[in-house]
């Protein structure tokens, strides 16, 4: 008997398991807040050592780079992220192992074209439109800033 | 308290991208782009300042807190040098994170073995 | 000499026979449940290749195939003809596998589905009398796939449950002029069926229509009925697929869900080893068949097994165009 991509479709559906969210969002939001508990710790450390809040928010930002670099390095990361989803996704070490994991991957096909070449092939959109929204909004700045003057 | 509420709205955050993440299929790349442009444009609107100095990391960990500081870095590079500065803002506030994770990238692609995965 | 019953189907007069089989298999296949029935088990996902997961994959085909002549009791010479694919692209593994042997290749590309597609086409050659002995031979490697199609593996994503584990394997299987079982008896090649399903993560379910029409043709141009088998052997249509497939016979008012098998949810402890919705990729299909399978045939404990390998014939560049995941399935008559 024909069947049409419609109808296919939602037998399809109905055959898939669905996410269970009761387990996959309490996980995320425990290791994500955990992670920011850790950058929390690490800026009051470098407050106290003297850093201005902006100088010790950009130290945290860096160990917290570094360390989700090294357990990216030594094959940690993507078993917590496993289970952490966007609670290891979202933070800023998340960026940081989307940068290392294609670098590391792509080591095969040499410094240049493999590590070079690759090591933004995930994490590259979020520059592009990272830097484009804030020329963007620089420029909506500077005439709002020009009009007002 | 300062812990508490950077454990809470940096968890919200996630949890915000675990929905996102499970119910619209969007790919991990997509999340982390509107994460930036969200906390650009928030950041520009002013509403995330408050945010920022009421959680401490657990805002400008996420990745809003990213595009929070090229917002940021805009804005000062626009009110020091004028024009100029709608170019230099955002690279300049990102400078040291993509410093950073450039070289701990090629430290780790150096030194350690790549890994296969079993589960 | 084998005759055309139309669309796709041609039937094998002369019946040729397996004459030999081999699987060859990574660590993870190798803690599944058919630990005992392959021939090589390897100790680490890298085969002794430290370097590369293609070159590791490429170890797979090597393995399988000398496992192959030397069960047969075979020379490299003794092998006509070579129908060989994989996943990756410009099917690189099976040319490099082949490299070294002076044996007439012929490159295939079916996805999971070749080792249906290439055991057709050695069939058909023996039949026909043109080859005296071509082996068919597929593989894929779980880091190679994931490096090619997703994702790097040591980034931290998480996988789907309706996901599936693409097998670290291979599978070689030896065709020959009619002698002892299996036999090959009849071979459907199947049209590229595209039910318009997009998520890429959900490769069973985009597979399960291929399947169906396939069986379907298959069934028909022969003017059998699915209980002349005494197993329907899908490839890799995992938990979502295989169940889809049942439901959409049911919709037939058919019930195969007695006689169906999956290789895919048969290599693996898939709740244990956490593969979420079973194995696939080329590889899977091969070393199931190419071992607990053609045994099973060989000792006569099955007697008629339609092995109806699918595939998912996805490029990542057409799916980010916004193209939906056209799939192919190809059916093998195996008796005893």
């Amino acid at each position: 008997m024909k069947i049409t991509n419609n109808e296919y479709n939602k037998m399809l559906k109905a055959a898939s398991p669905k996410t269970e969210l009761h387990k996959t969002l309490p996980k995320a939001f425990i290791f994500g807040g955990l992670i920011c508990v850790i950058g929390e710790a690490f800026l009051h450390l470098y407050m106290n050592y003297g850093a201005s809040k902006e100088t010790a928010a950009m130290l945290t930002s860096i160990t917290l780079i570094g360390l989700a670099a090294i357990l990216t390095g030594f094959k940690v990361y993507d078993k917590l992220a496993k289970h952490a989803g966007a609670g290891t996704i979202v933070p800023i070490t998340g960026f940081a192992n989307a940068v290392v994991a294609p670098a590391l991957e792509f080591k095969t096909e040499g410094f240049i074209l493999g590590v070079g070449a690759k090591m933004f092939v995930i994490a590259g959109p979020v520059i592009v439109y990272g830097i484009a929204a804030s020329v963007l909004y620089g420029l909506i700045y500077y005439i709002m800033g020009t009009v007002v003057a | 308290m300062n812990y508490l509420w950077a454990f809470l709205v940096g968890g919200g955050l996630c949890l915000i991208g675990q929905l996102l993440i499970d119910l619209t299929k969007l790919s991990p790349a997509r999340i982390l782009v509107a994460y930036v442009v969200a906390g650009v444009a928030l950041g520009g609107m002013g509403l995330y300042t408050p945010l920022v100095e009421f959680a401490g990391a657990g805002a400008t960990v996420p990745l809003t807190g990213f595009g929070y500081l090229l917002a940021d870095g805009v804005q000062k590079a626009v009110a020091e040098r004028g024009l100029l500065g709608i170019f230099t803002g955002g690279f300049t506030a990102a400078a040291a994170g993509i410093a950073a994770v450039v070289m701990f990238a090629l430290i780790v692609a150096t030194l350690f073995k790549r890994g296969d995965k079993m589960t | 000499m084998g005759a055309y019953l139309g669309k796709g189907t041609i039937e094998l007069n002369n019946a040729p026979s397996i004459l030999s089989y081999a699987s060859a298999v990574g660590p993870k296949e190798g803690q599944g449940p058919l630990a005992n029935y392959f021939d090589y088990i390897g100790e680490e996902s890298t085969l002794g290749e430290s370097d590369s997961w293609e070159k590791a994959e490429v170890i797979l085909q090597k393995s399988a195939f000398r496992a192959a002549l030397e069960k047969g009791k075979l020379a490299e010479t003794d092998i006509s003809f070579i129908f060989a694919g994989d996943l990756l692209n410009q099917c690189t593994c099976s040319s490099y596998g082949i490299r070294d042997f002076d044996i007439p290749f012929i490159g295939l590309f079916g996805a999971c589905s070749t080792m249906a597609e290439g055991l057709g086409l050695a069939s058909v050659f023996v039949e026909s009398g043109v080859a005296q002995n071509a082996a068919a031979m597929t593989s894929s490697h779980f880091c190679s796939a994931e490096r090619q199609f997703r994702l790097p593996l040591n980034y931290g994503g998480q996988r789907t449950p309706t996901s599936q584990w693409t097998a670290t394997a291979a599978g070689c299987a030896v065709v020959a002029p009619r002698k002892d079982p299996p036999y090959i008896k009849a071979v459907t090649f199947g049209k590229v069926t595209d039910m318009g399903v997009k998520d890429v993560n959900n490769m069973g379910g985009a597979m399960a229509g291929a399947a169906w029409e396939t069986i379907g043709a298959h069934l028909a141009n022969t003017k059998q009925s699915i209980y002349d088998f005494d197993m329907i052997l899908t490839g890799d249509l995992g938990m979502v697929g295989s169940g889809l497939l049942i439901d959409l016979f049911k919709r037939d008012r058919i019930d195969i869900a007695n006689i169906h098998a999956d290789c895919g949810m048969m290599l693996f402890k898939n709740k244990e080893q956490d593969t979420h919705a079973g194995a696939s990729g080329c590889g899977c299909s091969a070393s199931v068949l190419c071992s607990v399978i053609l045994k099973r045939i060989t000792e006569g404990k099955l007697k008629n097994v339609l092995f109806v390998a699918t595939g998912a014939l996805m490029s990542p560049t057409m799916i980010q165009q916004g193209e939906s995941i056209p799939a192919v399935a190809h059916a093998v008559h195996i008796g005893g």
